[in-house]
């Protein structure tokens, strides 16, 4: 119950993107269409899983001292791992996603969690807060890929929505709407928490 | 010559790693609320990037390449960013307290700024030479010190405007980093 309301908390309360506002990068670059979208959200959560585990798992030997160069090391690690697992297999995304792979070990997300929860918790605790996490990352980054493309480009996981005589407003594929559309959602779901807690 | 500008013009306004390349949104959603801050992380960022961009470089050719480890690049690279950084922030404590005081937190955060991981890999995929690799690395932090001040600069004045509850903050600094990303993209075309 409580590994539960720690996989929930990632969702909603503590939505990486929409309320904590880190790993914004990848979001709002690799967020084009839905499948990229995805790609890079799943791509996310397996970092965040894999690096989760392997630091609760090592956190009674790892010094307080020098935890931050040796969580850096095993994020970028499971990073390396993704990286050439994705080269291998789907060539297409990886070109899609392109340098935003690798910034994966910025993304100040991993490190984050690795610092606040996988370096003072059990394992099975660390997979419920990973998979939180990244499926609230994955969420989101998903719903702004959605609606960039059907807006930007008529489609929806590269299937054409609206035929060949519907004009997309291209910008929304465009940096400039990538701001916007996200300062939008955040305004939206920011709302949407306030009524939830008022009530 | 020529490509060296190429490189600075195109680094700064026309693929503006911000309002373009989507890099270092973060600190710069962070840090650009007031205009001293705003122009000291520019600063450090412009150094930070430099000096990584120099010292990746030479290990890619000299190490990486030479031994056949390409696939550490992620590893080496953001361990590098990590020592330099720490360096740095050494040295302003030693260079201007106030300074330090008044980057706070966001000088360990430099770590994790996608342009200085980024520039790194970038020139190694664009297979600059040393030369083309730092004004690379200056045009990017360049780029980043001008959207942190622009961005400073209207935050100032959006403090005392009416903006409606759910898009004060971040909503409202997002869709005014929109609008300015559609304006740098009226360069396009220059080089």
């Amino acid at each position: 119950m409580k590994n539960f309301k720690v996989f929930l908390n990632g969702i909603i309360n503590e939505n990486p993107i929409f309320v904590q506002l880190i790993g914004m990068c990848a979001v709002l670059a690799v967020s084009t269409n839905a499948i990229n979208s995805l790609a890079m959200g799943v791509s996310v959560i397996a970092v965040l899983v894999g690096s989760n585990v392997a630091i609760s798992l090592l956190r009674k030997f790892i010094p307080e001292e020098i935890r931050i160069p040796v969580f850096v090391v095993v994020i970028a690690t499971f990073v390396t791992i993704v990286d050439m697992f994705l080269n291998a297999f789907a060539p297409d995304i990886y070109a899609a996603l392109g340098i935003f792979i690798p910034l994966i070990v910025v993304n100040c997300l991993i490190l984050a969690r690795a610092e606040a929860f996988a370096y003072s918790n059990g394992v099975i605790a660390s997979i419920f807060d990973g998979l939180g996490m990244g499926l609230g990352y994955t969420l989101a980054i998903t719903v702004l890929g959605v609606v960039r493309e059907i807006i930007g480009a008529g489609s929806l996981f590269g299937i054409s929505l609206f035929g060949d005589s519907f004009q997309p407003a291209a910008i929304f594929i465009a940096p400039p709407g990538a701001f916007i559309l996200l300062g939008l959602l955040i305004a939206i779901f920011r709302t949407i928490l306030k009524k939830r807690a008022t009530n | 010559m020529g490509s060296i500008f190429t490189i600075l013009v195109s680094t700064i306004f026309v693929n503006n790693y911000v309002f373009a390349k989507f890099l270092g949104i973060c600190p710069f959603l962070g840090v650009s609320s007031k205009m001293e801050t705003s122009t000291g992380m520019g600063v450090a960022v412009t150094f930070v990037t430099t000096l990584a961009s120099i010292v990746t470089f030479i290990i890619q050719k000299y190490i990486l390449d030479v031994l056949g480890l390409e696939y550490l690049q992620t590893i080496v690279f953001i361990l590098v960013i990590a020592a330099l950084v720490q360096f740095v922030e050494m040295a302003i404590k030693k260079i201007s307290p106030t300074l330090y005081n008044a980057l706070g937190v966001y000088l360990p955060l430099i770590t994790t700024n996608c342009i200085v991981l980024g520039v790194a890999i970038l020139n190694i995929q664009e297979k600059y030479t040393l030369i083309e690799t730092i004004f690379s690395a200056v045009g990017a932090s360049l780029g980043f010190f001008l959207a942190l001040v622009l961005m400073a600069g209207l935050r100032e004045k959006m403090e005392t405007a009416d903006i409606p509850e759910a898009l004060s903050g971040f909503p409202i600094t997002l869709i005014a980093t929109g609008l300015m990303s559609i304006a740098f993209a009226g360069f396009a075309g220059l080089v």
